[in-house]
């Protein structure tokens, strides 16, 4: 039943403030070289704290072996197939940890004089130089934290372009099957939003976006391929249907990896994009987070990009702050300077070719979970598929099996669920993404695993309603979490 | 694979895509390179910028040594390499070291709740003050110039598309502190929040319970702010705020040009539902034992779309890791420890260059520069302070310099040296 796994021990492990004790310390500091001052004298008394109440006391033994073994409660790409749908989780390649931590670039500090800083700026310069010629756009820049933040950037943009010819417009469109960042993003840079349905195929439809597509639409925001992980085959007439009436294209990067190398948004007809780095460009998702967010636009929004903007005076490089027009700043200094390193690590090893090989692999194993599972899992939705495959639970749900218990039980077979109940135009939607890390061995065992636990819903559907069996952690009541909410450790009384 | 997928080539993968939207052409590229090359790159880089300098620059990125523990634990695949934890059942890892953070942050802050991080300092002030707007039902902020002003820049550009409006109070020239007649004179019934950094932008630190004090007159929040976590292990916590929003950068995360960090906010349990950012609540498994998971996911935009609190979508777990991990290490008596140092190694500065403030200042302060000080210390490998005239070109040629426990005194004495 589980070729890929097999149970094994895991510790208990309290929380770090019940395996506190009084006195225990795991650090060290130098003796200090200067006279130790009276904090009362130097602060006031009244601003001075006594203790800080509750904080864990550990040995620095005790500190790791907590770590370790809370480590093990954590599933990783590094243990095996993480194919959750739009998120890209690919092998994060240790290369790109090592030369983000070179002290010379690590330490820098984004104050330090631009003579002393030239090293970290050429990774601005070449990033955006690369990201550039893979989106077909004209200015990149690197100051977004994240994907989200991307976005913002993005509709803060084509607000201050539209505002320029002297109207911001009122909406912003959106497709029923886009990220929930999207419509987020829309109000928060001060517009409404209307959602536009899916047509049979699941694409964009091209008479509705016509009609409502008017002189108070800013843009409309869209994802390519789709989160079905279907090409939006009609998008250059779409972005010419918005041009038309003088609004814009913004593009959801999150898919760029079933496009890097083949297809480049500013050749169909975007305006302006963002890119997740630690989708597409493999910097490691960190259970959450660090990310980039960069963000690539037309000559016509460059002006209006964050500040400060790169420039090269005289062959040296320099930080821009005199930019009249510039929505301002999104983030404090230049950017994920950190997750921009490993980014263009990543674009360096493979390389243009690298590049385009990886969208293959990514679209060929997307397309092979495909040919393999159709039997079992309806696609509700059979259009032909790149980077994802996005199945619904309906034939399994008929026995009162649903999506998020297949995707449980996938655990017990030793793979990350799929990415569950997304998109929204698919009832039950089970949604795989394999990225080109994967083999074919890794490949077919999670095929077999699928097609087992179809077999399973059939013939023992308890064993799959009751999944994961073989975790430390059984199912995890969320609903208890949310009700009487308890967010900190207390001392119990 | 292709045959099983019944395609002659991989070219076919890729029919879909109208002709009119394909690249014709190889990507402008040079052909990849090896894990030596990539190496021998970067390192030409680092070499490029400040190596073997030392720095007195702070400014909201401070040099505090990292322990050895940090980044063994956050190399370790099982957290490098998993993703936001949403299957509780095999993150538990990834969610009991958030629940330590949350815990750990509201210990620091004597906050109620705290969410799993934000982007960084700048952008959790922001989203602190949208909060503080939605709490309120008003538009207005009120900031201090001496908070970071980079901060206010990106709190200006949110604001901006929010019909909020962002109006800024002074300092006392003398104390360096935030200037209470200035503030209750721009103070109105539209101010959803008044915003103090403490230690401010100059080091000073504030009268967090006397700010607190005037915001409540006119019925309006105080939003406390920080850049220097390390000062928390001494200094008073920020309790008379109504959310504290900061940068966590001092706790071991590397300066690393300007980022990755992570920051926070936290606030009163009255307010937790108008907080953004992603939250981990303790429950129990079917089994009855304790667990964690993501929690109160209604303020979220990937539940709530266009009704959610911010766009964010994950937080910075693996900052936040360095910082957890960061925070235990040092535990109770380390920080507070760390934070003395920090305190006498600018206080020895401090008696050497007169600072420019008379208000008590942690680990940096104001000082009036000589010409051409910082170039003359660039000679021996000294990075000078930070030159304030482009943030505050009242303040002339003073500069902003920093120490902390990684200072040593010959370092500081010569640059006491060359400002005589």
């Amino acid at each position: 039943m589980t070729k890929a796994v097999r149970p094994h021990i895991t510790r208990n492990e309290p929380l770090a403030f019940e395996r506190s004790s009084p006195g225990k310390i795991g650090y060290q500091l130098p003796a200090l070289d200067v006279p130790e001052v009276d904090p009362a004298a130097a602060l006031g008394a009244a601003n001075v704290r006594q203790t800080i109440e509750g904080f864990p006391e550990l040995s620095e033994v005790e500190v790791i072996r907590h770590f370790t073994r809370l480590s093990t409660w954590n599933y990783a790409i590094d243990l095996g197939m993480y194919p959750l749908g739009s998120c890209t989780m690919k092998y994060n390649p240790r290369i790109n940890e090592a030369v983000a931590r070179l002290e010379g670039l690590a330490w820098s500090h984004p104050y330090q004089p631009e003579a002393l800083s030239q090293g970290a700026m050429e990774v601005f310069a070449r990033l955006e130089a690369a990201l550039r010629e893979i989106t077909g756009l004209d200015a990149v820049t690197l100051q977004p934290a994240a994907g989200a933040h991307g976005e913002l950037t993005g509709i803060l943009l084509i607000r201050a372009l539209l505002e320029s010819r002297g109207n911001p417009r009122k909406r912003i469109l959106v497709p029923d099957s886009a990220h929930g960042t999207n419509p987020a993003t829309a109000v928060i840079a001060g517009y409404s939003l209307l959602n536009i349905a899916s047509n049979e195929h699941g694409m964009i439809d091209l008479e509705q976006l016509n009609r409502l597509a008017d002189e108070d639409v800013a843009a409309l925001m869209v994802t390519n391929p789709n989160t079905l992980g279907v090409f939006e085959e009609n998008i250059v007439r779409a972005a010419e249907i918005l041009h038309a009436k003088g609004a814009m294209v913004y593009m959801d990067g999150a898919n760029m990896n079933a496009l890097a190398g083949i297809a480049r948004p500013g050749d169909f007809g975007v305006d302006v994009m963002h890119l997740n780095l630690h989708k597409t460009f493999s910097t490691p998702h960190g259970g959450g987070g660090p990310g980039g967010g960069p963000v690539a636009v037309r000559r016509n929004l460059e002006p209006f990009l964050p500040t400060p903007r790169l420039a090269r005076v005289n062959d040296a490089l320099s930080w821009d702050y005199d930019r009249p027009h510039s929505i301002g700043r999104v983030k404090a200094f230049y950017g994920n300077f950190g997750v921009l390193v490993r980014a263009l690590a990543y674009i360096l090893a493979h390389g243009g070719p690298g590049l385009r090989n990886a969208t293959v692999d990514a679209v060929m194993n997307a397309n092979y979970i495909r040919h393999k599972l159709q039997p079992y899992f309806d696609l509700p939705y059979d259009r032909p598929n790149m980077h994802e495959v996005v199945f619904s639970d309906m034939r399994q749900a008929a026995k009162g099996v649903h999506t998020a218990d297949i995707a449980k039980r996938l655990i017990d077979y030793g793979f990350h669920p799929y990415t569950v109940s997304f998109p929204l135009i698919v009832h039950g939607a089970m949604m795989i993404e394999p990225t080109e890390t994967e083999s074919k061995q890794e490949l077919d065992l999670f095929i077999d695993a699928m097609i087992s636990i179809a077999k399973e819903v059939e013939e023992t559907p308890d064993v799959v309603l009751k999944a994961p069996h073989s975790t430390r952690t059984s199912r995890v009541d969320e609903v208890m979490a949310a009700r009487k909410p308890i967010l900190r450790w207390r001392p119990s009384e | 694979m292709l045959a099983a997928c019944g395609l002659g080539s991989a070219e076919e993968l890729f029919s879909e895509i109208p002709s009119e939207a394909r690249l014709h052409r190889p990507l402008n590229l040079p052909a990849g390179i090896s894990e030596y090359e990539i190496a021998d790159f970067f390192k030409g880089l680092a070499e490029k910028n400040a190596a073997a300098y030392t720095s007195f620059l702070g400014a909201g990125v401070y040099n505090h040594y990292r322990p050895v523990l940090v980044d063994t634990v956050i190399s370790r695949g099982e957290f490098l390499t998993s993703y936001t934890p949403y299957q509780a059942e095999i993150s538990q890892g990834t969610l009991t070291s958030i629940f330590e953070f949350q815990t750990m942050i509201c210990q620091l802050t004597g906050m109620d709740v705290a969410n799993a991080s934000m982007y960084d300092g700048s952008t959790a002030m922001t989203e602190a003050a949208l909060m503080a707007m939605r709490i309120t039902g008003r538009q207005r902020v009120l900031v201090a110039r001496s908070v970071h002003p980079e901060y206010r820049e990106v709190l200006r550009t949110y604001a901006r598309n929010q019909a909020g409006k962002v109006d800024e109070f002074g300092y006392d020239v003398d104390s360096g502190q935030i200037d209470l007649a200035d503030l209750e004179s721009r103070l109105d019934d539209k101010t959803a929040c008044v915003i103090i950094q403490s230690p401010n932008f100059f080091g000073i630190v504030e009268d967090v319970r006397k700010a607190a004090a005037v915001a409540r007159t006119a019925g309006s929040l105080l939003l406390f702010t920080f850049a220097e976590a390390v000062s928390l292990g001494i200094l008073e916590p920020p309790d008379d705020a109504d959310i504290a929003a900061g940068e966590l950068q001092s706790f071991a995360i590397s300066p690393s040009y300007g980022g990755p960090y992570a920051g926070i906010i936290a606030t009163k349990e009255k307010y937790v539902r108008q907080m953004p950012g992603r939250l981990v609540g303790q429950t129990l498994d079917t089994n009855g034992n304790r667990a964690f998971c993501l929690t109160l996911a209604t303020r979220e935009q990937h539940i709530r779309r266009e009704k959610a609190t911010s766009n964010i979508c994950t937080n910075q777990a693996l900052i936040a890791l360095m910082a957890t991990v960061f925070m235990e290490t040092y535990g109770k008596q380390g920080l507070r420890e760390l934070a003395m140092q920090n305190l006498s190694k600018a206080h020895y500065l401090g008696s050497r260059i007169e600072p420019r403030f008379t208000g008590p200042y942690f680990n940096e302060f104001v000082a009036r520069a000589p010409g051409g000080v910082n170039q003359r210390l660039l000679d021996r490998r000294i990075i000078g302070g930070l030159p304030l005239r482009p943030f505050y070109p009242e303040l002339g040629d003073a500069m902003l310099l920093c120490a902390t426990e990684m200072t040593k005194r010959r370092d500081m004495d010569a640059v006491a040296d060359a400002f005589a």
